[in-house]
């Protein structure tokens, strides 16, 4: 099948989109940079492949007569059992990177019972990840890393807790262990974990009497090849990509294209990134007429709310909530990030409330963003917010009340995919751009790079 | 991936001459005392070069010094030790560059100690901070200043009124002092000698600039074009050795014509001229070959640009003569690009991106500078309004290594590039089915 890839190598999260040769969204895949861009652009794209497989599964499931009456629970069964697969095969080899590692340590006699301790907790962790992956569990996090090391933990704790010296050792083993399976891609081999998938899901009573069908499809979108027609890399990684420069383009004209691929409407797009914001104009076809970018200085940008965070010993996630809550505000003056920490701390021992400084935090970093856009020539109808700092509700409402304010009324465009702009702009560009080669990214020099790490 | 040919890169007759040319030149202000010879300090916009050679003294300007501390890496230093003594992180760094190189010994940029001021000769011609910049250094040197003042153009045009009020302070005031200070009368034919001199140089030096009309451009009107202008915006305008200069300039640059060859860049001859650009604001002096670079990589040329025009504005016309030689100095004055307003500003940059056939312009905005800043924003739309171009636009500083973040600045120009690329191909593009 012919398609075109958009990669975005963000600062935080590296993301990856697959489109059709009609422009349509086939799949998108996500996961964290980590500090190897190489990797973390593999996996994003890996992870893009598989979703697209999945869209094509469920739309030949929904259309096969005898599937259609079950085709939501199947298609959650397969899609639990696929990432259960997966995740169990990085917990293997997890598991046998700590073994390797405990080989060793377990030639000094007080650690010779390592490795069998390490064998009951990842026993215990294999146990658990069954029910983890189950269609109606709760959510849990998209990235192995953060799910591996949760649990892990949780296990140590309870084995070690009073032992500090045995809870030190196990947890330096991990973190040697993590780094090194972290750096490898576990997202390929997708015909060998949907069989796995498939023979789960059949021997399931609700599913016994569709095995042949079941068996079919599956099969046949695990044998589907796609072609890669052209890849386009973009984001602060994107000098990192093993691929001409054709093939590479600035994060503010994918913002644009993608912002404009969502909401053709779009005039002006907002971006609030991990480290910059990005204020853009972009003409009825979504090219970029006027841009403005923070310099010097990333006050303002996403990794502000994650030391403000930190600051208030919260997680990132809960600061939108909190400073939903507020019904007084609270001025913040400074734009800088950490003077902004400095002034929250006054105000806390002024007995403001927590809610109330929040709430003016959000305020005083939108009011940034509102320089930005007003430099680059204002907020036209539509407007589009797009970056992880749109899925912030306290951080939209203050946009929302700012742009009333200085704009009067727009309409204000938020995408839940809002993340992938970037990727999906990009993989617009790799559609349109007839000038740059047709390339396919290059996964095995990605490979041999990850092999002599 | 560089559009530039190969890393030899040839010194031309013209780069050999200049080089000598500044050398002779601060040789000559190291041995001023011994030599009985006055020495004036004076800004480049405005400068009366042809009076102060007139009168046997020799000019000294200090934001000729700042820019060449700032490539041969010194002004962060400098800066330093002006912010020591109390000049606040915002003031213009070239003034700071230039207070910091005093109190450290006032060693010029080519290692010959500079000699003190006889006199500050203020030509004021539209930079507020020039006024302040000579207050701090008569505290410093406890030395006389003159001040010449040339009315700010706020109507779009000189006047007669305006030209001859220049001249009335010329006679009445500015040759005086100077006469008193060098103790040589003033002989209204030498002076028309060298400024007949200055209008040949310069009739060279607008040939130069006009031959970026050509596809490919044979120079770099902005980058290269900084050190053409370094002769007639520094000392030397009005003198033989510039006439020279730029003659031969000329003629290498019409021989890269009749070549088909572009611009000459620190890694070699420009192979392909994919960008045609205007640039508006002074040039980054501390990172100004990485600044380059970041230009030439991306086959980026500038055609046109207004900040080689800030020592003389000589686009529509002007010469000096010595026909008329107080006349033609009031009206040099009067002309320079810092002296005219917003609208004429944004008139002359509209005039070059269609003149030079620019795919677009680039704003180098200034932090520390707010005469040439104020107002840049309103200018980048007003142009794109109307000339429909792209406008790109940068934040860096003069001569404040601290103020240059090249990840930033590369990723707005590649970005910027791309949009001119996109606006020009993009939407050309049939297969779009949004």
């Amino acid at each position: 099948m012919d398609c075109y890839i958009g990669i975005d190598l963000g600062s935080t999260t590296t993301k990856a989109i697959y489109i059709d040769a009609d422009e349509k969204i086939l799949g998108r895949g996500i996961t964290n940079s980590r500090s190897n861009y190489d990797i973390a652009c593999q996996v994003a794209s890996e992870e893009a492949e598989i979703n697209s497989r999945f869209a094509l599964l469920k739309r030949w499931v929904q259309a096969d007569v005898t599937l259609k009456a079950v085709s939501e629970e199947l298609l959650a069964w397969l899609e639990a059992k696929y990432k259960l697969a997966q995740h169990l095969k990085q917990l293997t080899a997890l598991t046998e990177t700590c073994l390797a590692d405990a080989e060793e340590v377990k030639q000094a006699k007080e650690w010779s019972h390592v490795p069998k301790l390490l064998d009951q907790i990842f026993a215990q962790m294999r146990t658990e990840a069954v029910e983890i992956f189950l269609p109606n569990a709760k959510s849990r996090s998209d990235f192995f890393r953060d799910m591996a090391s949760s649990g892990f933990m949780a296990h140590v704790e309870a084995l070690a807790k009073n032992d500090s010296k045995l809870f030190d050792k196990l947890i330096a083993i991990y973190d040697r262990a993590i780094l090194k399976v972290e750096s490898r891609s576990y997202a390929s081999g997708f015909d060998e974990y949907i069989q796995w998938a498939c023979e789960e899901v059949v021997r399931l009573p609700q599913f016994k009497k569709y095995e042949a069908q079941v068996r079919e499809v599956t099969s046949r979108v695990s044998a589907l090849e796609f072609n890669p027609l052209n890849t386009i890399g973009t984001g602060y990684g994107r000098q990192r990509l093993p691929f001409p420069k054709e093939q590479i383009r600035s994060e503010i004209l994918c913002h644009g294209l993608g912002a404009h691929y969502m909401f053709p409407n779009t005039r002006t797009v907002l971006d609030i990134g991990g480290q910059d914001t990005k204020a853009i104009q972009v003409d009825a076809e979504g090219i970029v007429t006027n841009f403005q970018m923070n310099d010097r200085c990333a006050a303002g940008c996403g990794r502000y709310l994650g030391y403000i965070a930190d600051e208030m010993n919260m997680g990132v996630h809960e600061l939108g909530p909190m400073a939903m809550k507020s019904h007084k505000q609270v001025k913040i003056n400074s734009t800088c990030t950490v003077f902004a920490g400095t002034e929250l701390r006054e105000r806390l021992s002024l007995g403001e409330k927590r809610e109330d400084i929040l709430a003016g935090l959000h305020r005083a970093m939108i009011l940034r963003a509102m320089s930005l856009l007003a430099r680059s020539g204002g907020i036209d109808d539509e407007f589009t917010f797009t970056g992880g700092v749109a899925k912030n509700q306290a951080a939209v409402t203050a946009l929302k009340k700012l742009v009333e304010e200085n704009y009067g009324t727009r309409i204000l465009n938020i995408s839940p995919d809002s993340i992938y702009t970037g990727a999906l702009g990009a993989a617009l560009f790799a559609k349109r751009d007839r000038s740059g080669e047709m390339a396919k990214l290059d996964l095995s020099k990605l490979t041999k790079k990850v092999a002599s790490h | 991936m560089s559009e530039v040919n190969d890393k030899s890169v040839e010194k031309e007759e013209s780069m050999l001459l200049q080089k000598q040319m500044i050398a002779d030149h601060f040789k000559a202000l190291s041995k001023a005392k011994e030599n009985n010879k006055k020495v004036v300090y004076t800004f480049v916009p405005g400068n009366l070069n042809e009076l102060i050679w007139a009168l046997d003294m020799l000019p000294v300007h200090p934001e000729i010094n700042a820019l060449q501390s700032a490539m041969r890496k010194k002004s962060g230093g400098y800066i330093l030790e002006a912010e020591k003594a109390g000049h606040s992180e915002d003031v213009c760094t070239y003034v700071k560059c230039d207070i910091g190189m005093m109190r450290r010994g006032n060693v010029g940029p080519t290692g010959d100690p500079l000699p003190e001021p006889d006199l500050l000769l203020l030509s004021y011609t539209g930079c507020f901070t020039f006024m302040k910049w000579f207050e701090l250094l008569k505290e410093e040197y406890n030395c006389p200043v003159v001040m010449l003042h040339v009315p700010y153009q706020a109507e779009g045009k000189v006047t007669p009124q305006m030209r001859d009020y220049v001249v009335k302070q010329l006679k009445e005031v500015v040759i005086p002092k100077m006469e008193e200070i060098s103790g040589n009368k003033l002989d209204l034919d030498r002076l028309g000698t060298f400024l007949e001199s200055s209008g040949r140089a310069e009739n060279d030096l607008v040939a130069v600039w006009e031959s970026a009309k050509n596809k490919p451009s044979p120079i770099d009107a902005y980058f290269g074009g900084v050190y053409y202008i370094g002769p007639i915006f520094s000392a030397f305008r009005g003198l033989p050795e510039a006439e020279i200069y730029y003659q031969t300039l000329r003629r290498e640059v019409e021989e890269r014509v009749r070549l088909g060859l572009g611009p000459v860049t620190p890694d070699g001859v420009m192979k392909q001229e994919k960008y045609r650009l205007v640039v508006e604001g002074p040039p980054n002096w501390t990172s100004f070959r990485e600044f380059w670079k970041m230009f030439y990589d991306e086959g980026a040329v500038v055609v046109g640009s207004t900040y080689t025009k800030v020592g003389g504005y000589y686009s529509e016309g002007f010469r000096h003569s010595g026909k008329y030689p107080l006349e033609s100095l009031a009206e040099y004055c009067l002309g320079c690009y810092t002296n005219h307003n917003l609208s004429d500003r944004v008139g002359i940059l509209e005039k070059y991106i269609k003149d030079y056939d620019a795919d677009g312009f680039v704003i180098n905005s200034i932090k520390s500078c707010n005469s040439f800043s104020a107002g840049q924003l309103m200018m980048l739309r007003e142009l794109e309004n109307r000339t429909g171009r792209a406008g790109g636009f940068i934040e860096s500083d003069l001569v404040d290594p601290r103020y240059f973040s090249a990840a930033n600045i590369k990723n707005r120009l590649e970005s910027y590039f791309q949009m001119v690329e996109a606006k020009r191909g993009g939407r050309r593009a049939p297969e779009s089915t949004l």
